[in-house]
């Protein structure tokens, strides 16, 4: 007699009344266990991390900072939405969170005055020529957000050049309507560059959240220590500035601002923590991210000193976005054993 | 970060022994490890499979109706790579049947009815099995070449899991010399708590297994490896230890997989073995056995008593009466679970632990020599979502133990793009999950890489078959044009 075809499915005993049919388990690939993170999450803790670069903003440019913002982030959901209906998948990726950090990382990026329905025009391109059509999440080349930026500087070059002093400026009585970018003065030479208090505050003129250091390093800090963004692209890019900035300085210390300056003002400390650990557009592998971050880092510098703009981090991240593929085939990590014998 | 430096410090500290990457899943060791380990008797038939270790399946030697003394052997082959069956009850042959592994394949099996009078099992069978007085006990009195005979004949697969037959690893070979044993009572899986309970319930057994082993390999050095989170049982077994040549013990890091072979090694001895399929530790000199194949071997080569029974922790939000039980192999996980009592919502049950078990469907399946746990997992306990895009944030390759990266592997297997899974070394994957139980994006990644293992095996005997096939019509070919020319 066939035993396995005799036993009953073994749930509770026959007296127990309304437990003999035959229980069903799930079944799935072992690990059973998460630690927990999700995308989503993710995603909200790099919100999260933007915020005091948010307040920032808001104290320095005051309610223009919010429209614009607002107006990326809207670009970005309509485009998202738009795309996902086009494809017929579901709104899902709505929820998670990725469109929302595109934009506000690209109202970041973008000039105080700008009009808030060019930057909503940036963030539906951000999303549709740089994420949506490579199919989605995760499958884009470039940082969306900086592609939508770099639309931006083509379509309305005045505009995005054009910089105002802050609500701190004015309030201390400096009547301008534009106002040179540090990296600006530094690159003309003009007499009156700011302090390394103000640039670490924000009170100098510059995109939306790239004017405080210091909030940049408080929130990217933060993430580091979270484990959401990685700690090498930072250190890479940062300490590639650093040490590109101290060698130009000490061979020409009148043409060329020092380590600090260069690390403080522009889009530097903003980038390194938030677009240059941006995940889609980086390697995957250790190795790969040292390599991605030193060449950011180089780049920014090669472009502040020798370049035609006066700061070059979208020009760096978009380069080095589309050599990742080729540093990710060149760093294969080897295995802790050695690779596969044949 | 902080966390990881936290972790970090307390290793250096305590001095103990670690691995580089790696990830911490909640121990849930409580539902059992204070349970002492209680003997199940079967009320239902077995079913037993004909193989259920790595290698040759066996033969059954009786005719059905042939009624059978617990510890009889019931199936054998000649094959190398195998281990023979014993009767782990008194009990009359069934008919041949077809059992289910618990990792779902289907398996020839023989049916072992239960007696119809008497015991099933020698009185006080509980109590040898866990018999503490092994004193007297010379492990170099035996000849080396007879230990590992007797493991043979008692059937001794590993039980941490592989079911490796254990006389091929002990056996001595001038070629390859073995210079450690390593006995892996790491047991870093969660929830399981079988063999830290063996190692406090019957230390000397282990103890004499593990010197056992160290005298059929030739082996000078015998570590006892034990993670952290077990203090009591460091004690027990560092007191047994004491005094014995060439016994060492190293308290391990409570990290997954620290039991894992390729992990323990390095952690321990700080070599490294070449990576699979090919390289084995014993390529570094040094070969792992688990606790419970250590006691094993103390009963099987002093005592003569074949491999019938083996520890199993019941556990998990689901089951409602936990505990660790003492089973026959050829147990029906729904006999055991029966007597355990399975909770209204139970979502999942799985062989082994929930990093690297499997689940199973239903519950006729049989309990073979590797399963060391049923892990039954309620519906708050499993984790719940549903795969979604990777985002490529790199958590994946950070964690492997291994050094490999998931996601490229995952990718490549999903495109059914072998070849490249290869150039990102497929074979070497180990399957412990770590990128899985980090993956934000909910990627079952340990099934895409196995997937990819078997369509990397089918795909290289094709070429195999082909190229063969290719030389043959060459030959034939060529063979007569050949002397004509010349």
């Amino acid at each position: 007699m066939s035993q396995a075809d005799s036993i009953p499915p073994a749930q509770g005993s026959a007296d127990q009344p309304g437990k003999s049919e035959p229980k069903v388990f799930h079944v799935s690939s072992a690990p059973h266990l998460t630690e927990g993170a999700t995308t989503r999450r993710i995603m909200f803790e790099v919100l999260a991390a933007m915020l005091p670069m948010f307040i920032i903003a808001v104290y320095m440019f005051g309610g223009w900072a919010l429209a614009l913002t607002v107006a990326t982030v809207a670009g970005c959901l309509v485009a998202e939405a738009a795309t996902n209906m086009i494809r017929g998948r579901g709104q899902a990726s709505l929820g998670d969170g990725s469109a929302i950090v595109t934009g506000v990382i690209l109202a970041f990026s973008l000039p105080p005055s700008l009009n808030p329905y060019m930057a909503f025009i940036g963030g539906a391109v951000a999303i549709l020529l740089a994420k949506a059509v490579f199919g989605g999440l995760g499958q884009n080349l470039f940082n969306p957000a900086m592609v939508g930026r770099a639309f931006l500087m083509v379509c309305f070059p005045g505009a995005m050049v054009n910089f105002v002093p802050t609500r701190l400026m004015e309030a201390a009585g400096v009547d301008a309507t534009t106002m040179a970018t540090p990296l600006y003065a530094a690159a003309r030479h003009l007499a009156e560059l700011p302090s390394q208090w103000e640039l670490l505050i924000g009170n100098v003129g510059g995109c939306v959240g790239e004017t405080s250091a210091l909030a940049a390093l408080v929130g990217g800090l933060w993430l580091v220590l979270r484990r959401v963004a990685d700690w090498r692209q930072p250190v890479a890019v940062l300490g590639s500035v650093a040490v590109f900035a101290a060698i130009a300085h000490w061979l020409a210390p009148d043409k060329y601002q020092g380590v600090l300056y260069n690390l403080n003002s522009g889009a530097l400390m903003f980038g390194a923590f938030f677009i240059a650990t941006d995940y889609v557009g980086a390697p995957v592998t250790p190795k790969g991210r040292w390599i991605f971050g030193i060449g950011v880092g180089v780049l920014v510098m090669v472009i502040r000193l020798f370049g035609a703009y006066p700061e070059g981090f979208m020009f760096a991240i978009l380069i080095m976005n589309a050599l990742t593929p080729l540093i990710e085939r060149w760093t294969t990590p080897t295995p802790f054993g050695g690779h596969v014998a044949a | 970060m902080i966390a990881a430096l936290r972790e970090r410090i307390h290793v250096l500290q305590k001095g103990l022994k670690s691995f580089q990457r790696g990830v911490h899943p909640p121990h849930r060791k409580a539902y059992t490890e204070h349970r002492p380990i209680e003997l199940f008797v079967p009320a239902k038939d077995l079913v037993i499979p004909m193989a259920q270790s790595l290698g040759a399946a066996c033969e059954p030697i009786h005719k059905p109706r042939t009624e059978v003394k617990y510890g009889e052997k019931i199936a054998d082959t000649d094959a190398f790579v195998s281990a023979p069956i014993h009767a782990p009850i008194n009990g009359v042959i069934g008919a041949g049947t077809i059992a289910v592994l618990p990792n779902g394949r289907r398996m020839p099996a023989i049916g072992l009815k239960l007696p119809t009078e008497g015991s099933p099992l020698p009185d006080n069978f509980l109590a040898s099995f866990l018999d503490r007085n092994w004193d007297g006990v010379e492990p170099t009195s035996f000849d080396p070449d007879e230990i590992c005979q007797k493991i043979r004949a008692g059937g001794l697969v590993g039980q941490g899991g592989a079911t490796f037959p254990t006389f091929i690893k002990l056996k001595r070979n001038s070629a390859r010399p073995i210079d450690t044993i390593l006995l892996n009572g790491a047991e870093c899986e969660p929830y399981l708590t079988a063999d830290h309970r063996l190692m406090l319930e019957c230390p000397e057994a282990i103890i004499v297994g593990l010197q056992l082993a160290m005298h059929a390999a030739g082996a000078q050095r015998g570590i006892i490896c034990i993670e952290e989170n077990k203090p009591d049982a460091i004690e027990v077994m560092r007191k047994v230890a004491r005094g014995r040549a060439g016994l060492e013990l190293a308290v391990c890091a409570t990290k997954y997989p620290m039991g894992g072979e390729r992990q323990l090694i390095p952690a321990v001895l700080g070599r490294t073995v070449p990576s699979a399929p090919k390289g084995l530790p014993l390529d570094v000199g040094v070969v792992v056995i688990n606790v419970a194949t250590a006691h094993s071997i103390a009963r099987a080569v002093v005592r003569d008593l074949p491999f019938t029974h083996r520890v199993v922790t019941v556990t998990g939000g689901g089951a409602q009466r936990p505990g660790n039980f003492l089973v026959p192999l050829g147990t029906l996980f729904g006999d055991l679970l029966e007597q355990c009592g399975v909770a209204d919502d139970a979502a999942k049950v799985i062989a082994g632990g929930p990093m690297m078990g499997p689940t199973v469907p239903h519950l006729e399946v049989s309990v073979v020599k590797g399963v060391n746990g049923i892990l039954i997992m309620s519906d708050a306990e499993v984790a719940h979502g549903s795969e979604s895009p990777c985002i490529r944030c790199g958590r994946c390759i950070d964690n492997c133990p291994l050094y490999l990266s998931p996601t490229k592997l995952a990718h490549a297997v999903k495109h059914r793009d072998i070849e490249t899974a290869e150039r990102y070394d497929l074979m070497a994957c180990c399957e412990c999950g770590c990128c899985s139980f980090v993956c934000p994006a909910n990627i079952p990644l340990p099934q895409y890489i196995r997937s990819g293992k078997n369509l990397a095996r089918v795909q290289a005997a094709q070429k195999r078959a082909q190229e063969q096939a290719e030389q043959a019509k060459a030959k034939a070919a060529e063979a007569p044009p050949e002397p004509a020319a010349k």
